[in-house]
């Protein structure tokens, strides 16, 4: 197997391609949630380890049911309710399991199933390691690949912003431009920086 | 009737889905790099909207509270899966453009959010009124981010020339310009906002206030 395949994706879900500041998924949570470090931050582990199986359980999906019974055109309806499934079931295990982590995560984890990056990775998936309704070979790995580094991304910027943003606390900004309009703003300035590395060539 | 009608406008004034609730953001921005592919996300939108909300306010009555999640977003799913079926058969150059972000009108917080504040709660008449008017108000929104991007970005409208002496700014259709866009125009809506709570003030004072 090529390593650097997965260097390539790697590289490109982080910096490239980042799934908030270039591809626009999950901003919701990403404007939301951004307020503090400290959440931020579980949220982004949270969603890094739901987009990492749920493209795993998408993938074997499309693979197994959707392309043989040549139903690809239920991929929305069947995605969706399995990430909204799988969702419910990790915050059940989680309870049960590791109270303190269900503490940590709190109500992150139900919002994660509207989360567009959870869809969006097990979509692009779909598109990107399916041909002509084949899958590409090393599919597999490469789509839980991307889904791990989508939201190693997502954590990345997630990370960036909330301590932006406690700092702008302090700050005296205009008053209509106070929090969201100005999340936005700084949003910006980080994708023009993140455009930076779209310059990298493999 | 007066209370229809005020459900369709609070849509594209107050509770503008975009400036006032800012929900549905990720689509709003991706999608805004022209007002054509706008146009086409907002009537989609739009679609899924209306359809969801006719059907789980009419059967809001047998959905168990527990489940009800789960339920509206097959009903969603199910909505967005006939646009995408559509959209590939009769409109496939949008569909090109707007990509994933077509499945992805599943998760867009606009859709999920009035079935779960208005249409599980209201009739269906209301619940019509409700969805065209979110609808309407979320295609405005897009339209109006769309249309500064595309004449900063391109110095087209709808992809018309407006003059040769403009030198486009690319940044504005690139990522960087949806953010920047967004950002000043809720500011905007924010400084309209709070001007006009202060005229208030100053006017229910009279000339005590200056006291």
């Amino acid at each position: 197997m090529d390593v650097s395949k997965f260097i390539a994706i790697m590289i490109s879900m982080v910096f490239i391609n980042n799934f908030i500041l270039s591809k626009f998924l999950g901003l919701c949570s990403f404007i939301g949630v951004s307020k503090e470090t400290k959440p931020a931050v579980s949220m982004g582990l949270a969603v890094t380890f739901v987009t990492t199986m749920s493209s795993v359980i998408t993938w074997l999906i499309y693979r197994y049911l959707l392309l043989p019974f040549n139903i690809t055109y239920l991929r929305t309806i069947s995605f969706i309710l399995v990430i909204a499934s799988f969702v419910q079931l990790v915050e059940m295990v989680v309870r049960k399991a590791s109270p303190a982590l269900y503490k940590a995560f709190g109500i992150y984890l139900p919002l994660i199933t509207v989360n567009c990056a959870v869809l969006g990775v097990a979509v692009l998936n779909s598109q990107e390691f399916f041909i002509n309704g084949h899958a590409l070979k090393g599919g597999f790995l490469m789509s839980a690949v991307q889904g791990f580094f989508a939201g190693i991304g997502y954590l990345l910027a997630m990370l960036l912003m909330s301590g932006i943003r406690e700092r702008l606390e302090l700050l005296d900004v205009p008053k209509s431009l106070k929090d969201v309009p100005l999340a936005f703003i700084i949003s910006s300035l980080m994708s023009l920086a993140f455009m930076g590395f779209s310059g990298f060539k493999f | 009737m007066k209370r229809l009608f005020k459900e369709f406008t609070k849509g594209i004034t107050i509770e503008n889905p975009t400036f006032g609730l800012v929900l549905g953001l990720c689509p709003t921005l991706a999608v805004s790099t022209s007002v054509n592919n706008a146009i086409g996300m907002g009537l989609a939108a739009t679609f899924v909207l209306l359809g969801s909300n006719i059907i789980i306010s009419s059967v809001r009555k047998f959905i168990p509270v527990q489940i009800r999640i789960p339920c509206f977003i097959v009903i969603i799913a199910t909505f967005v899966t006939i646009v995408e079926l559509l959209m590939k058969a009769y409109f496939p150059v949008l569909n090109r453009q707007l990509g994933i972000f077509v499945p992805l009108i599943v998760v867009n917080c606009i859709v999920l959010g009035r079935a779960e504040a208005f249409a599980c709660k209201k009739p269906v008449v209301d619940s019509v009124f409700d969805a065209l008017g979110m609808g309407v108000g979320f295609t405005l929104a897009l339209c109006i981010i769309a249309a500064i991007r595309e004449i900063l970005g391109t110095g087209k409208l709808l992809g018309f020339s407006l003059g040769k002496g403009f030198e486009p700014v690319a940044m504005m259709i690139l990522a960087p310009g949806a953010l920047l866009t967004m950002g000043l125009l809720i500011g905007l809506v924010n400084y309209w906002h709070i001007k006009q709570k202060t005229n208030r003030e100053i006017k229910r004072a009279g000339c005590n206030g200056c006291k």
